[in-house]
């Protein structure tokens, strides 16, 4: 097990390298001349040059490159120009309401996922199993902007139930927090719930079908424990693959999630950095939010290789 | 008395044609300790027939559509799930043809084993550790104590089905089902664990119902035989006598086909043509499109099984006649 | 009777295959109705010249917040635009953007897939290059590159494009390792047949049917994506009607004018349900390995 976490963290080294390339590269990629894009329209020509020099912009490629690795190395992913802070001093501090967010949704897609799921598949084509499959249907089809939408329309406006915006931390006031989060978690939960249920039915399906469920059932288990045991244990194995996939669409997800519910988390500062062209922000922050992306598909393989005894004695 | 009473036993699957019956009026008995040996083609019924006992077959599509089966004097069809829980384990216990697939890959087989035995008895994590490993002994796990914990992945196909004995003789079943138990074993271990069942029915006591399509695993294990073609069985008797006077061409055809190292037989006679489906089969007699020996009255009338000799009955009009010398 | 039915018999023995996954897949009931729904909103952003009325900037002040009825069929916004207009033109614009960035898609996505799947000693620089593209959040790529490149229609179909190829490439690329190594083409190879001839004539055609199953889901990820990037105000610029746009202007009107966010969102929903139904029909018949939904 320990040489799975190696070899894959061997393995992530040079996609790492190519993604803090990419996030390098971006701002370069800017038409004509980035300083200028990025002072804006009102600025003068002193002001420009000053942001030139203040960004590296005026050395040779190559000398930037060097630059760019070397602040890396140091842990300095550079300085946003609208908070005039460092950007990884930024993220820590908007960091707990995303990973609060992202987690509340991971809960709400967890079990609405898996439980539909298995549901959905031990009744196959049943009334429920249909119902379940529509839902998910919904599920990976309504935008989950949308769906924050519909919901504040509903319970903010019409019913009053709960805040259309805005933020309580945790630590200040818990139900406050569950209050100003619950609608935002939901409606981001919804897509990847819908997948996660699709998932779970069939590789359930898949499951039930094996021969070993037949041993478990001759063995005068009870249907319980046939199904939470058994079926469930090998049936978590493809579904462990996907966490991946769910974490990065949680974190896509909260972006608009965030600013639409006026969040103050990692993807509302993104999207306050891209519309206000703080581009050392949005690459340092783009590079930041892909390694932690990374760094839990490492964790995903590693749980994968614990669950599996198959890959673990590999 | 008799362990075990199979009586006019229809088990019918809905299929897309409409209700097809996989089995039918399916009628034997198992007295204690005896090894019963059912033979017959895949498709034939014999696994219907098991998993039937067993409760085994998801219903729906499956349905017991007539018969009975009776288990200790217990009325088995007709038992909820539930109950059925009960009586599998410690009352008919079933290993199957692929010791591969039939263990659940994440767990370990001490695991597996330890959980039957704690699914119909209260004893502690150390007794049931300690039943596991005598029962891996017994099966004959070299060094059973220390494989406890192992994957089934870990072991190879004779040693996965001997897992696959010791968890269902854990709980001392009075009947033990083996439904092809080495078909996917190589040669050499199939007769290993061969022995081993007839070995452990020496120790235990159960009864065995062994099912094959090897006329030789019958040979070597069975008390009586039960031949089934397409769904109905065609000819019952003790192993001796069928293998010394078959009396359904049906049945003789599948000795043929046996190589023999003994007698000196010119070649293998192969049965013409194919076992129907079960939504295909022919009117009259199952076997008739495929014998030499039929004829017209063979496919208006579904031959029953009759006894020509003191305890061998066969399904066949014409089986007197043929067996005359 | 016997010999029309052996007739018949022979006739569907010898359908061609994809005759046969045709008539299966008008037989299969999600894909039909995938097709309506999707077929509906693609015929509504066909005519748009035609049946939207009114030019979609026209502003009415006089007109402002007339909710749906006889002459407003959806409704007017703030500015009294005629909200059909609006979503009409709306939807050719998600149509026109879907569909480029499924066809770029379809070609780049298969050139770099099948030269990583085919020639080994290009796979692991292609990978890793295309590892590193899908390890970033797709939507954040997305934005990244937008606000890069300025916002405007062809600069989301680009950067869309960026975050999807590799996905695609990756399809292509595990059914081309898997046709490699089959038979026929070992045998091709034997025969001396080319790289090209190979690639054309015995991997690639092979290798269609789960690049289609994925080109049906990738459209409605490119509309479900092109509308959060307008409504974030990242995508093509207001007042261009796009349905991300007309949503996040009625975000501040939601009380008293709740249809202008409803109506462009359950637009929104039916093509991306009916694109959905789709390829689940798709990978049904095209490709039963992948099968979720029975």
């Amino acid at each position: 097990m320990i040489g799975v976490a190696a070899r894959r963290s061997l393995s992530a080294i040079p996609v790492l390298l190519i993604v803090s390339l990419i996030s390098f590269g971006l701002m370069r990629l800017i038409p004509g001349d980035p300083a200028a894009a990025i002072a804006g329209v009102a600025a003068t020509p002193a002001q420009i040059e000053q942001l030139r020099r203040d960004l590296g912009l005026d050395q040779p490629f190559h000398m930037q490159l060097l630059e760019y690795y070397g602040g890396l190395a140091r842990g300095d992913l550079g300085r946003s120009l609208l908070l005039g802070k460092g950007v990884f001093a930024a993220t820590m501090e908007r960091l707990p309401v995303t990973i609060g967010l992202s987690l509340y949704a991971l809960v709400f897609t967890l079990l609405i996922g898996i439980a539909s799921g298995i549901v959905a598949a031990l009744r196959q084509n049943s009334i429920i199993d249909q119902a379940a499959m529509m839902f998910a249907m919904i599920g990976i089809s309504v935008p989950n902007f949308f769906l924050g939408l519909l919901m504040i329309i509903l319970f903010a406006v019409h019913l009053g139930w709960l805040p259309s915006g805005g933020y309580v931390p945790f630590s200040q006031d818990p139900a406050g927090w569950l209050a100003s989060t619950t609608m935002p978690a939901f409606s981001l939960a919804l897509l990847q719930a819908g997948l996660l249920a699709r998932i779970t039915r069939s590789s359930m399906l898949e499951v039930l079908r094996q021969d070993y469920i037949r041993t478990a059932r001759a063995k005068g288990l009870p249907q319980r424990q046939v199904i939470l045991k058994h079926a469930l244990a090998n049936a978590l194995i493809p579904i462990v693959t996907v966490v991946g996939i769910i974490v990065s669409l949680l974190l896509s997800g909260a972006v608009v999630t965030e600013a639409l519910f006026s969040l103050p988390g990692m993807g509302q500062l993104l999207t306050q950095a891209v519309l206000s062209r703080d581009y050392p922000m949005v690459q340092g922050g783009l590079l930041l939010v892909t390694t932690f992306l990374v760094l839990v598909n490492i964790t995903v393989d590693v749980l994968y290789a614990l669950l599996d005894p198959r890959v673990r004695y590999e | 008395m008799n362990l075990l009473e199979v009586r006019g036993l229809t088990t019918a699957f809905m299929t897309g044609r409409g209700e097809v019956n996989a089995i039918e009026e399916v009628s034997f008995s198992l007295k204690e300790g005896e090894i019963l040996g059912i033979v017959g083609e895949s498709g034939s019924g014999k696994s219907v027939t098991a998993l039937t006992i067993m409760g085994l077959l998801p219903q729906p599509p499956a349905r017991v559509a007539a018969g009975e089966v009776v288990f200790n004097s217990q009325r088995l069809t007709g038992l909820s799930d539930r109950q059925m829980q009960a009586i599998r384990g410690p009352g008919i216990s079933m290993i199957f043809q692929e010791p591969m697939t039939s263990l659940n890959p994440v767990f370990s087989i001490g695991d597996q084993i330890m959980e039957t035995i704690a699914a119909h008895e209260r004893l502690s994590q150390s007794d049931l550790r300690k039943r596991a490993i005598g029962m891996l002994d017994k099966v004959g796990i070299p060094s059973a104590a220390r494989r406890l914990d192992d994957y089934p992945h870990q072991m190879s196909g004779g040693q996965r089905q001997r897992v696959m004995i010791a968890m269902a003789l854990a709980c001392q079943p009075k009947l033990l089902i083996a439904d092809e138990p080495t078909t996917a074993l190589d040669v050499t271990i199939q007769a290993q664990i061969l022995d081993l069942l007839m070995d452990l029915r020496d120790e235990f006591g159960m009864a065995i119902m062994i099912i094959t399509h090897n006329m030789g695993v019958i040979a070597e294990t069975a008390d009586r035989v039960l031949v089934m073609y397409a769904g109905r069985v065609i000819e019952e008797a003790p192993v001796a006598s069928v293998f010394d006077r078959p009396l359904h061409p049906y049945t003789r055809g599948l000795l043929e086909c046996v190589p023999s190292l003994i007698e000196d037989r010119p070649r293998l006679v192969a049965i013409p043509g194919t076992l129907p489906e079960p939504a295909r089969r022919p009117p009259g007699c199952r076997f008739g499109p495929r014998c030499r020996h039929a004829q017209p009255a063979c496919s208006e009338a579904i031959p029953t099984l009759e006894a020509l000799e003191p305890a061998h009955t066969a399904a066949c009009f014409r089986a007197r006649e043929l067996a005359l010398p | 009777m016997s010999e029309a039915a052996d007739a018949e018999g022979i006739a569907y023995k010898r359908e061609h295959p994809a005759r046969a996954a045709l008539r299966r897949l008008f037989h299969h009931r999600l894909f039909v109705t995938g097709l309506i729904l999707f077929g509906i909103i693609a015929g509504i952003a066909a005519a748009a010249p035609w049946i939207a009325g009114v030019d979609p900037q026209r502003l009415s002040m006089r007109n402002k917040f007339l909710p749906p009825g006889e002459t407003w069929l959806f409704g007017t916004d703030n500015f009294g635009r005629s909200l059909w207009s609006r979503v009409v033109w709306g939807a050719q614009l998600s149509m026109v953007i879907g569909a480029s960035v499924v066809a770029l898609n379809a070609v780049f996505g298969t050139l770099i897939g099948a030269a990583a799947g085919y020639f080994r000693r290009l796979d692991n620089a292609l990978m890793r290059v295309n590892d590193a593209l899908m390890a970033f959040p797709a939507i954040l790529l997305a934005i990244a590159v937008t606000s890069v490149l300025g916002p405007s229609t062809l600069n989301v179909i680009l950067a869309l494009s960026i975050v999807y190829i590799p996905r695609t490439a990756r399809i292509v690329r595990s059914s081309v390792i898997v046709l490699r190594e089959m038979e026929y083409v070992q045998a091709a190879v034997a025969a001396g047949a080319g790289h090209w001839r190979i690639l054309r004539h015995h991997i690639l055609p092979n290798a269609m049917a789960p690049m289609i199953v994925q080109l049906s889901f990738l459209f409605a990820y490119a509309v479900l994506s092109e509308a959060t990037l307008s409504f974030l105000g990242v995508g093509a610029v207001p007042p261009t009607p796009t349905w991300g746009n007309i949503m996040a202007e009625g975000r501040d009107f939601m009380r008293e004018a709740p249809w202008i966010i409803t109506i462009p969102g359950v637009a929104l929903m039916i093509t991306v349900m009916g694109l959905n139904l789709l390829g689940d029909g798709l990978r049904d018949v095209l490709d039963p390995r992948l099968r979720i939904q029975q």
